[in-house]
């Protein structure tokens, strides 16, 4: 019941106006402007579809499109896996009284800057980085590996944040299930192995459907880990629409390959949203 | 057989611990590197690269613009945030789902989209880049958090709370300071934390929308374009330990704050 | 009899397209304590809410002290509202609570102190009042709650179900002491509840609500022993429902023809109409037609133990639609699968309209 003692008219639309004019100045509005600019011209303006038949045309566009999503695939799988077991040690086997301690320092990395985190991946994985010096220095290699600017560093930095991040959501999900569900598997005769696969996975997987797709969103439209990490070899999205921005001023391209992105982000969204919605019932 | 599947799950534990933790100690190891390279092998320990930060002007203005730009786009995004989830938890508005929606639909926007329509929106609008147009852009990703945070919070019980302060006689300026802020400080607060950290360490909206002044993670990345440097370690090793003070911080005081 | 305190008039309510009131109208004295009886849906709630301000009516009026207040806010009406999870301030003392209401009313500290103070003491808490709502137990918060109402001296009390989050032993003897207090400060209280054993223990006014309506109101005694509708004889303590057809009226005494034969009853219902007979369960005697009127013989289906007596549930075997609960002593030898004999007092019976 949402019947309050104010009969003021005036009040509650004095209460949401700001946040709902600032979303329409500065987000809805925004997004009108790139549309119209991705719909003209870059030299001399005039109405043109030009920059959008640009990326289905140009090869090269393409190709950054299905590297984003490759990446991005990769990087979700390889998470949830790592990620999944992890979260369950320290919410099974680590004592009550550590759990806190052991998931903060699970996060900890978290919390240094976002740009340092890629480079500190560079240090490790340079050509004479720590991995590198460390497999001369006892002779399994002969010649450093090139590891940094490739997909594999790329998909290292990424799985790196994303471990994290998952490991807290899976953790809270996996305290969130009542201990009774599993002392009622048990006693109705299920092992270990087939409470987890019966009852434990099914009741985590929404949980972990959300995780994916959160996943998803902040690894395809990142810019800073393929840069500092993948190099200008193996172009994604991101760096294919700051690159218009950087070398050529060209907005109307930019802004076109912004909307194409966001276009995939939200087929993704409606994709997975009969999953994301059993989290929400 | 349970022994080694045990052994097994430690090691898997201890293993992704080393994952998490190898950056970071490499990090904070070669940022005390005496000679000019921070790789293999070690040469310190030396403070001669936070000396060198420290006494970097640009390095230490982009430190207090970052903060600077934190502290107001959070305050910002808190007092919005706040106000809005107040209106929609408590009085009945035509289409408030989808005004709530329209809300917090930046949450499912990626960075670099919101920063590019902005930079075209400011570029047409002929508003120059600047601090204050990063700090809009901060906002805007921090807005829908501290609503959705706040409103999430805002339960049956609290309306009851409120109710029975002006059953008492409070106006309703009163109920909001008096009750509905200090009941729901926790949540506020978090939204409030929680857009200091997003703030401090946003880099593609910084980017995009500042030209001279700029906030850290801007500057850093331009440390970054003359390769493997200590002094980027330096500067990382210092955020990183102010974040870890911070969140320390946080978590004893919200800890403390359990409520009833 | 003086005027009333409170003066529902024609009161009607809908939420959405949904009825929850239906033309109520009610009085309440100075001083009484008025219990709204119902189960949930019935609307009591709603018509406590209308009397705190929270809601507006959609129709009809509420005078209290013989000004109308139907549309005037929470705060404005000389009311005061205890809340079911007690909406104690988290983050204020108990006496912060308590002085709240003062605080409002712009009282100076140590006056305001002073008072919380009493109100603290009147309850039974007066070293309470530097602690927080947290460090309480269920039944404390409860009577802080009630201190906190109580100080600013409303001219009606308002209670929504105050009792429903304490557990059974508690729940009793915070009835006695909310009847005690009430007595004390002769304050009007409006009480909701579900409970019907506290509606008997504490009203001075009891309100039968069912489906928006009044279905019955006046002292819990005659709402007990006479109840008016079907549904406050089997709401209000339990009841067996004997149906019926009236044959014939004579010099106040009806006769109706029912499952077990032709019963006559002293009342008046017109020839014809199809009747209820409810009969209180102590009302009904068990084994070899003890009392006037014999309602034939009945297997018994159950027998439960409750303490200081045994609850029978028994099938009448002239129809099996006929459920017959009775109140046997603690002694008695019956058992499940027997076949006894079931008679009452004419006098004893109650005569409803269907």
């Amino acid at each position: 019941m949402s019947v309050s003692g104010s009969n003021s008219r005036a009040l509650p639309w004095a209460l949401v106006t700001p946040a709902l004019a600032w979303t329409l100045l500065f987000f809805v509005l925004p997004f009108i402007a790139m549309g119209f600019s991705s719909l003209t011209a870059h030299e001399g303006g005039g109405f043109t579809s030009a920059n959008y038949s640009q990326f289905f045309i140009d090869p090269s566009y393409w190709r950054a499109m299905v590297n984003s999503l490759e990446v991005t695939a990769i990087v979700t799988v390889i998470s949830i896996l790592l990620a999944y077991p992890f979260a369950w040690i320290l919410a099974e086997m680590v004592p009550e009284r550590w759990q806190r301690l052991a998931l903060m320092l699970a996060v900890l990395p978290f919390w240094t800057s976002y740009v340092v985190r890629s480079y500190s991946w560079l240090l490790v994985l340079a050509q004479n980085g720590v991995i590198n010096r460390a497999l001369t220095g006892i002779g399994v290699i002969g010649e450093p590996l090139q590891l940094a600017n490739t997909r594999l560093a790329t998909v290292t930095g990424f799985v790196h944040f994303f471990v994290m991040l998952l490991t807290l959501t899976i953790f809270a999900n996996l305290k969130q299930l009542s201990p009774s569900y599993r002392k009622a598997a048990a006693d109705l005769g299920a092992g270990p192995v087939r409470t987890f696969l019966h009852v434990v996975l099914p009741l985590t997987l929404p949980g972990i459907m959300v995780g994916a797709f959160l996943t998803f969103v902040l690894c395809i439209g990142d810019y800073i880990t393929p840069q500092i990490l993948g190099g200008n070899n193996e172009l994604v999205m991101p760096q294919l629409v700051m690159m218009q921005i950087g070398r050529r001023g060209d907005f109307p391209l930019a802004s076109a390959l912004s909307i194409i992105l966001m276009a995939v982000v939200t087929i993704a969204y409606l994709a997975c949203a009969r999953w994301l919605k059993i989290e929400r019932a | 057989m349970r022994a080694i599947v045990r052994l097994a799950a430690w090691l898997y534990a201890i293993a992704i611990y080393g994952f998490i933790f190898l950056p970071v100690v490499v990090l904070v190891l070669f940022s005390l590197q005496a000679t000019s390279f921070p790789i293999p092998p070690f040469t310190g320990p030396s403070l001669r690269w936070y000396q060198a930060v420290l006494s970097d002007a640009r390095l230490t203005s982009a430190l207090v613009n970052s903060l600077l730009v934190a502290v107001l786009s959070s305050l910002a995004s808190v007092t919005l945030g706040f106000l809005s989830a107040w209106g929609f938890a408590r009085f009945v508005l035509p289409g408030s789902a989808f005004l709530r929606g329209l809300i917090t639909l930046p949450l499912t926007v990626s960075y670099l989209i919101i920063g590019m329509g902005l930079l075209v929106l400011f570029n047409w609008a002929g508003v120059p880049k600047s601090l204050v147009a990063a700090g809009i852009g901060h906002v805007v990703i921090n807005l829908p958090l501290c609503f959705a945070i706040i409103y999430s919070q805002m339960g049956d019980h609290q309306i009851n709370i409120e109710r029975a302060a002006r059953d008492l006689g409070a106006a309703e300026w009163k109920v909001l300071l008096m009750i509905t802020v200090p009941v729901m400080a926790p949540a506020i607060f978090a939204g409030f934390f929680l857009s200091m950290t997003f703030s401090w360490d946003e880099f593609v909206i910084s980017f995009l929308l500042t030209r001279f002044e700029t906030t850290l993670p801007v500057e850093i990345w331009n440390l970054l374009r003359s390769g493997l440097n200590p002094k980027t370690n330096a500067v990382g090793s210092l955020v990183f330990a102010v974040s870890i003070v911070l969140v320390v911080f946080f978590e004893l005081t919200l800890l403390r704050r359990k409520p009833a | 009899m003086s005027a009333p305190l409170v003066d529902i008039r024609n009161v009607s309510h809908q939420f959405g397209q949904l009825p929850v009131l239906k033309n109520v109208s009610l009085a309440i004295d100075p001083g009484s304590y008025t219990i709204l009886l119902g189960p949930s849906g019935s609307g009591k709630t709603t018509l406590l809410s209308i009397l705190g301000g929270f809601v507006t009516p959609s129709e009809g009026k509420v005078f209290i002290r013989g000004a109308d207040c139907t549309a005037v806010p929470p705060a404005k009406r000389p009311t005061t509202t205890v809340f079911q999870d007690y909406a104690l301030f988290p983050h204020m003392s108990v006496g912060g609570n308590v002085g709240f209401g003062l605080r409002m009313q712009g009282v100076d500290g140590a006056t305001r102190a002073a008072k919380a103070r009493d109100a603290l003491a009147l309850v039974g808490l007066a070293a309470a009042f530097d602690k927080k709502p947290h460090q309480l137990s269920g039944g404390q918060r409860q009577r802080v709650a009630l201190a906190r109402a109580l100080v600013i001296e409303p001219a009606v009390l308002l209670l929504d179900e105050p009792l429903g989050a304490l557990d059974l032993k508690l729940r009793r003897q915070m009835q006695d002491e909310l009847k005690a207090i009430q007595k004390r400060v002769g304050t009007a209280f409006i009480h909701v509840t579900h409970d019907q054993e506290e509606a008997m223990a504490l009203a001075d006014h009891c309100v039968v609500m069912n489906d928006g309506r009044i279905e019955d109101e006046g002292p819990p005694e005659r709402v007990y022993a006479r109840p008016k509708t079907r549904f406050s004889a089997t709401f209000m303590g339990e009841s067996t429902i004997l149906a019926g057809t009236v044959t014939g009226v004579k010099n106040g005494i009806v006769t109706a023809s029912t499952a077990v034969g032709p019963i006559s009853l002293p009342g008046a219902s017109p020839a014809g109409a199809t009747v209820a007979l409810a009969i209180r369960p102590e009302h009904l005697a068990l084994g070899e037609a003890k009392r006037a009127v014999a309602l034939g013989s009945a297997k018994v289906g159950d027998v439960v133990f409750q303490g200081s007596f045994k609850r029978v549930l028994a099938t009448s075997t002239l129809d099996p639609a006929l459920q017959f609960i009775a109140k046997a002593s603690a002694s008695a030898t019956v058992q499940a699968g027997d076949t006894i004999a079931i008679s009452c007092n004419a006098q004893d019976m109650i005569l409803l309209a269907d």
